[in-house]
């Protein structure tokens, strides 16, 4: 990993007012290690050289809690951490007040680890709705895997939405159960007429417990955990898990089997895509172009079934390497072949798409997401991309084998759901041309690397492109090579926060198609 | 006079039990377009066999108003389907056939509609009662206008009177006729709530206009107003179809007669279903705040074809 000047100065500073305790690195990323008195001191030096929040999770030891909190600085991740003895309060100061997300993460560790943030708006429960008791965190230790409970989970009647008043001002709750087949999320407008006051969602109704799950699992199983943690990027997040675990054994994958991992990438990528650009156009009533789109991932998922074993790609890979060597001469004939024609279906659709001024005229300008807002929440991916944030993980910290292609990663400026779906049509077509490049230079070798688990615990990080945008995993196994922490972090984390501002001062039917221009993740975030 | 009763009967016995079809064949056409495979076009008297068979549900605030709108809105759509000429030519039947009343039981239905779904008290029932309402306080003005246009050429508020009129006289080409024909397409797209209007197809609670109304119908309540909306449908076709590209019914009750006049209704209709599906298939819904546009539009073209007869036909 390199660092960057701006990384060197801020190093420099942080020795100068000897903030830093010291200097390490956590599965080949550079990491501060600070105490818990400075938190907030440090990670506001790195607000101001422009350091973007990616994360924040925390870990139980013997006898100290560690939180991390991973930065993105011109396009190099950081890591700070700092550890909480068990004996004192657990308290550390909040980050919210720096970074908009960070709130919903310390709710997130305050809930399952019982670690108080102070100093901050928001304390209110996140994950925990009625689930479990107030006093009880799931995540340490001595928490019982089973849980306590066994009846039915009372219902969540009684969190506190922050509620508007005045002449004509009325609350709509919609939701978590939708007249669609979507997953289920509550969001809670306050509205005057059809002009949107406030969204507040309320998530963590498909929160399943992966990160409990994980624990004491062995490293194959971590893997085949991490495909199910969100259906539509099973590819996504194994890749990532695969890389952390990877990264903390300092595993050498074989070529081969990278390459072959990053097709399925992109191949996961366009079938989400093709589906989410059929989704936004059936939102404002365009049936066409949903059913063309449609029957478009509907022939690319087969074709999954057909090589890979799995519509959606699920256990396709392995630490150290993927499960089989799919790609034998036929099976590459037959991925080449399906290029041809998809790309051309796509530009003609997307010719149609983009000429038709009924659907133009109801997606532009719907759902703006200011550039200076889409920063402000840190948001990821396409959400990004189209407010004028130019961030790719695959190019700007390239990870094998993105580093030796040329990725194209679409921008654009206007922030609205128009915007939005260009992006996604865009990034159709330049993973297109990413596959046959892979496809091309594809190198003959082995598709999988033995390695044995250390006999130290050790932890690593894997960040890669998902579909949705940056997904971060952190992986820390113990001395028996077992899994003792798992957090993998999904870009929703921060495109939810996206969604809830854009919608300000629109208007309420405009809400369905913003939503699904954001297309966040429940499951990845509710974990 | 019994005769002219039976047949006025039989035809709106007719009238309301094609209009499931009427919407299949939409549909059917509609997948056509969009190279999908249609469902049979009977499956909408499949849908409403099974939702008349279905339980009532009923939620326990619902007052009389709730369970007696769908009752009322059925009623009435099938008395103004009675109204409109269809096969046998109007001077063959009786009933009422006056323009502002067929407005004003489309109104009276609405305000039900309307009534029932605040009644229940959800908030998804009441933003579809005010976004209908919405829709109406400037879709009714502009339907009347259209009215009062025809009315003009044919001297009559008689709907019979009307069409009989202007199939004698052919006024296909009058620059009034065209503005007002423009003009009543767009008013029968938003009171029947189709694309880009209104969706019927959406899951969507949040946009709904029509549907958000009756979410918390249910069986043969339920039945009810989907047939009713079928109905307003056809109403709103044959109403097109008659006014805009007349052909005269035959004043004959011999079977070839109207053999002759439901061939030619048929053909309409289909031609008509064909245009709908052709502008839905092509158009995107419009941003709830832009349908006033739409139906201000509509609302001036019918001025504008209003004037021009006075200004320029009429002398």
């Amino acid at each position: 990993m390199g660092t960057s000047d701006l990384l060197l100065r801020l190093m420099k500073a942080l020795n100068h007012c000897q903030l830093l305790k010291a200097d390490s690195s956590i599965g080949g990323y550079s990491a501060l290690e600070i105490e818990p008195m400075h938190w907030q001191t440090v990670a506001q030096m790195i607000q101001q050289d422009q350091g973007r929040f990616a994360g924040l999770w925390a870990e139980e030891l013997e006898d100290v809690f560690f939180v991390t909190v991973c930065f993105c600085i011109e396009k190099h991740y950081l890591l700070m951490r700092t550890s909480l003895n068990k004996k004192i309060p657990l308290k550390l100061s909040s980050l919210s007040c720096l970074y908009l997300a960070a709130n919903r993460f310390e709710r997130h560790t305050h809930d399952l680890f019982g670690i108080e943030f102070i100093d901050t708006d928001d304390s209110r429960r996140w994950t925990r709705h009625q689930a479990w008791q107030a006093n009880q965190f799931p995540l340490r230790k001595d928490f019982p895997a089973a849980g306590y409970g066994t009846g039915k989970t009372p219902a969540d009647k009684t969190y506190p939405f922050l509620q508007a008043t005045g002449e004509g001002v009325c609350e709509v709750p919609v939701g978590p159960i939708h007249a669609g087949i979507i997953e289920p999320g509550h969001f809670r407008f306050q509205i005057a007429g059809e002009e949107v006051l406030y969204l507040e969602e309320r998530l963590g109704y498909v929160h399943k417990g992966i990160e409990k799950i994980a624990e004491g699992k062995d490293i194959h199983h971590l893997i085949n955990l991490a495909a199910h943690v969100s259906g539509d990027c099973t590819l996504s997040y194994a890749g990532s898990t695969c890389m952390a675990v990877e990264n903390a054994l300092q595993i050498t994958v074989p070529d081969r089997a990278l390459f072959i991992r990053a097709i399925l990438a992109e191949r996961e990528r366009i079938a989400n895509h093709l589906w989410d650009v059929a989704a936004i156009c059936n939102d404002v009533g365009f049936a066409f172009a949903y059913y063309q789109f449609g029957r478009l991932r509907e022939l690319w998922l087969r074709t999954n079934a057909y090589l890979f074993g799995h519509r959606l790609l699920m256990n396709c890979l392995s630490v150290g390497g993927v499960q089989k060597d799919y790609l034998s001469a036929t099976a590459i004939d037959l991925l080449q072949h399906e290029l041809v024609p998809l790309e051309k279906e796509v530009g003609e659709l997307t010719h149609i798409l983009d000429t038709n001024a009924s659907l133009q005229n109801r997606l532009r300008t719907t759902g703006v997401l200011s550039h200076e807002t889409a920063q402000a929440v840190g948001a990821l991916g396409y959400v990004s991309k189209a407010s004028g944030i130019d961030f790719d993980v695959r190019r700007d910290a390239p990870y094998a084998p993105y580093h030796q292609c040329e990725v194209s990663s679409p921008v654009l400026s206007d922030g609205d759901v128009a915007a939005r779906l260009s992006i996604r049509l865009k990034e159709i077509k330049s993973a297109l041309t990413l596959i046959k490049d892979l496809l091309n230079t594809l190198p003959s070798g082995p598709y999988q690397t033995t390695w044995t688990p250390p006999p130290y615990p050790t932890a690593g990080i894997g960040i890669v492109e998902s579909w949705r945008g940056e997904l971060l995993t952190y992986v820390s196994l113990d001395a028996t090579g077992k899994v003792s922490r798992y957090f993998p972090r999904d870009p929703s984390w921060f495109n939810w926060l996206a969604l809830e501002r854009l919608i300000y001062r629109d208007i309420v039917p405009d809400f369905p198609v913003c939503n699904k221009s954001i297309n966040g993740s429940y499951s990845g975030c509710d974990l | 006079m019994m005769n002219r009763l039976l047949y006025s009967l039989l035809q709106t016995g007719l009238f309301v039990f094609i209009a499931p079809l009427f919407v299949g064949i939409v549909k059917m056409f509609k997948c056509w377009l969009q190279n999908r495979s249609a469902p049979s076009v009977f499956q909408c008297y499949r849908d409403l066999r099974k939702l008349f068979h279905k339980q009532t549900i009923l939620a326990h605030h619902a007052s009389w108003i709730f369970r007696f709108a769908p009752y009322l809105i059925f009623s009435i759509t099938a008395l103004i389907a009675s109204a409109i000429p269809f096969i046998v030519s109007p001077s063959q039947t009786v009933g009422f056939t006056d323009v502002i009343l067929i407005a004003g039981l489309f109104g009276l239905s609405r305000f039900f509609l309307a009534l029932a779904a605040l009644d229940i008290g959800t908030s998804f029932g009441g933003m579809g009662a005010s976004r209908e309402m919405t829709v109406a306080t400037l879709a009714e003005p502009a339907l009347m206008i259209a009215f009062f246009s025809l009315a003009m050429m044919a001297s009559s508020t008689r709907l019979d009177i009307i069409t009989t009129y202007l199939s004698t006289h052919s006024l296909w080409f009058n620059p009034s006729m065209l503005f007002v024909a423009l003009a009543f397409a767009m008013i029968a797209v938003a009171e029947t709530g189709r694309i880009p209007v209104d969706n019927p197809a959406t899951h969507l609670e949040l946009t709904m206009i029509h549907e958000a109304m009756i979410l918390e119908y249910s069986g043969r309540h339920l039945a009810l107003i989907e047939w009713a909306a079928q109905i307003k449908l056809l109403i709103y076709t044959i109403l097109f179809a008659n006014l805009f590209l007349p052909f005269p019914l035959i004043n004959q009750l011999s079977l070839s007669a109207i053999g002759l006049n439901g061939g030619i209704v048929i053909i309409k209709c289909l031609l008509l279903a064909w245009v709908l599906v052709l502008a839905e298939t092509h158009l995107a819904k419009l941003r709830l705040f832009r349908v006033p546009l739409l139906l201000n539009m509509a609302f001036l073209l019918c001025l504008l074809g209003l004037l021009i007869h006075v200004i320029a036909e009429v002398a």
